[in-house]
């Protein structure tokens, strides 16, 4: 069947209008961050009033971006990795046996999306100064209590997610390696693990936006040294003097390595919404 | 919820016709029961520590006068019994009342923004529907806001939305000349309507995603039998798309709802730590109580009060819900 003319139209303007709306402010950022200093301190302009890269080489210097840097890779490599292999041994659990709490367990880790994350800040961070002072281990003020509290924001979806594609692998698998005197743990880590492997890729990538992203935390948690660059960008951008141009390119660098990660894996996001809500 | 079919490990043998029971048959039966638990424990103990006992430990909170002087000996925090919830529900009380207020924007800000980001997501995902050149492109384009670090994404709106370098006036004023006198964006009264400008652009791609899954699932022939009936685009739409997408909707709905609800992020990037009073969310107008006054207890108590809040619209809505559908 013909589709009618008007349906033709309203899809080129209405997509049109979407694509302007999602697109100016990555023009912003992009063409930004290649502007002399001058060309953002005074009224807007479309294009560079000439082309240059020295914004991508004095962000590093006017704030320790480096070290901003370094701690968000830390962090966020720290939290994805303990997150993925957490949500592996809960998905296991969940896809393959059935127990007592099975579905009080699934309910509950849910039911943390809800919490407003205001709630367990004031506690965390004071359960953290106190635990620092009993202990010894610093877990105010540094990477450590980062990573520990980022790695349970990617868990619930990444056990939803994993639960689904573990369910969908066939059980003969399983059953084939229990023949061959395989363990539970050995059935997970040969069998399982590289049949699933794309989704438990794509959870990582999650994980790791999920800590690379998290602003609330990050700043209530963070001392001058552990400062991750969702403060530092912030306060880069707040300062009483701000190199738009600089800040541009900076917010254009933290941004590509997830964005290209998202991007990549986006066919394996789908199928994981849609294979754990089929579930 | 259909899930498990037959379990590779079975449950501890204990049927009369079993042979007899050894003390070590019966121990690696213990093992096999435990196992599942022994995998769910890193999971628990990470949910516990991160979540659960701070949440406890909330609510204690907020029932204790934990001001400033008794962060380092907080369990010597007075106990002032409900004396934080009456000074947070007196709406005559300057405090009261700040929350009434922030409860008000943050239910207009979460009400604009979750319809928007949904209407945008669900006409993109219907027309992106059909196979045509360009769509996979544009679908990705579409999907980068989403992937975007939240404060990057802010910071750059916040550059756009500067009153004298900033794009939007650029294009208001000197080049549409739609307005004489240059408007602020990030203080007064325009400073919640860019914030939900903000809000749908991070948001909306994640509707689209959710009902491009959604309308993936929907089989073509349900189409092709209603274009059969002589049923047009609009209503093709009306009665195939929008209920077969019922079940994608509820669950996307609650999500965005719960998500605007509690976002900390858009509003403290954007507005660089405090936010201006027209704009000022619940979760921001939380944490400048607690952090900037450093008073934990009314803080705390003001986050259990949220919390209730949210768990009683959840539940009403999931009746709400279930109970249209039992009646459909």
């Amino acid at each position: 069947m013909r589709e009618a003319r008007w349906i033709r139209v309203t899809r080129v303007v209405v997509l049109s209008l979407l694509a302007l709306f999602t697109l100016a402010p990555l023009y912003v950022m992009v063409s930004s961050s290649v502007k002399p200093l001058a060309d953002v301190t005074d009224d807007f302009r479309w294009w560079p009033s000439r082309l240059t890269v020295r914004p991508f080489v004095d962000m590093w210097s006017t704030v320790p971006l480096g070290r901003y840097f370094v701690n968000s890779v830390v962090v966020s490599l720290a939290a994805m990795a303990f997150s993925v292999v957490v949500a592996i041994f809960a998905a296991y659990a969940v896809s393959r046996y059935r127990f007592r709490g099975r579905s009080a367990f699934s309910l509950a880790v849910l039911s943390t999306q809800m919490f407003p994350g205001i709630l367990f800040l004031l506690p965390l961070f004071l359960i953290y100064v106190n635990l620092s002072r009993i202990t010894g281990i610093n877990l105010y003020g540094s990477r450590l209590g980062l990573v520990i509290t980022y790695l349970t924001f990617s868990l619930p979806f990444s056990i939803w997610m994993l639960t689904g594609y573990f369910a969908s692998i066939p059980r003969e698998l399983d059953e084939s390696a229990a023949v061959d005197g395989a363990g539970p743990l050995r059935t997970l880590v040969q069998v399982i693990l590289p049949t699933a492997l794309p989704g438990i890729v794509a959870v990582a990538v999650y994980s790791f936006m999920t800590a690379w992203g998290e602003v609330l935390f990050a700043s209530v948690m963070t001392g001058e040294s552990s400062r991750t660059l969702a403060v530092g960008l912030q306060s880069y951008s707040t300062s009483n003097y701000v190199y738009w141009n600089q800040v541009m390119a900076a917010s254009l660098v933290v941004s590509i390595p997830v964005v290209a990660g998202f991007l990549a894996l986006q066919r394996h996001f789908v199928a994981g919404l849609t294979a754990g809500a089929v579930k | 919820m259909t899930t498990t079919t037959a379990p590779i490990t079975p449950v501890a043998p204990a049927s009369p016709g079993a042979p007899v029971d050894t003390p070590r048959r019966r121990g690696r039966a213990v093992r096999r029961a435990l196992t599942p638990y022994a995998f769910l424990l890193p999971a628990l103990v990470m949910e516990l520590l991160v979540h659960l006992v701070p949440m406890a430990v909330g609510v204690w909170i907020s029932f204790r006068e934990l001001t400033q002087f008794f962060i380092r000996r907080w369990s010597e925090a007075p106990f002032v019994g409900l004396e934080n919830y009456r000074v947070v529900l007196d709406w005559s009380g300057p405090t009261g009342a700040d929350l009434v207020h922030s409860l008000f924007v943050t239910i207009v800000y979460t009400v604009c923004s979750v319809g928007l980001s949904w209407l945008f997501g669900f006409t993109a995902g219907v027309l992106l529907q059909k196979r045509f050149r360009g769509r996979n492109v544009l679908r990705t384009m579409f999907l980068t806001p989403y992937a975007l670090p939240a404060y990057a994404a802010v910071i750059t709106w916040s550059f756009l939305l500067q009153r004298d370098q900033g794009m939007l006036n650029h294009i208001l004023v000197d080049q549409l000349h739609l307005v004489d006198e240059r408007p602020f964006w990030l203080i007064g009264d325009n400073s919640l309507w860019s914030l939900i400008m903000v809000a749908v652009w991070r948001t909306w791609p994640f509707a689209l995603l959710c009902i491009t899954a959604g309308l993936q699932a929907i089989p073509p022939d349900l189409y092709e039998a209603s274009a059969m009936d002589g049923a047009g685009f609009l209503r093709q739409v009306r009665e195939v798309t929008l209920p077969m997408l019922a079940p994608v909707n509820r669950v996307l709905i609650l999500v965005l709802v719960l998500w605007s609800f509690n976002d900390f992020s858009t509003p403290f990037v954007l507005f660089g730590g405090s936010a201006p009073r027209p704009a000022e969310l619940i979760s921001i107008h939380i944490y400048e109580s607690s952090f900037i006054t450093w008073n934990f207890g009314l803080g705390s108590a003001m986050s259990v009060l949220l919390l209730l809040f949210l768990f009683v619209v959840t539940v009403v809505y999931l009746l709400a819900v279930n109970r249209r559908r039992r009646d459909a």
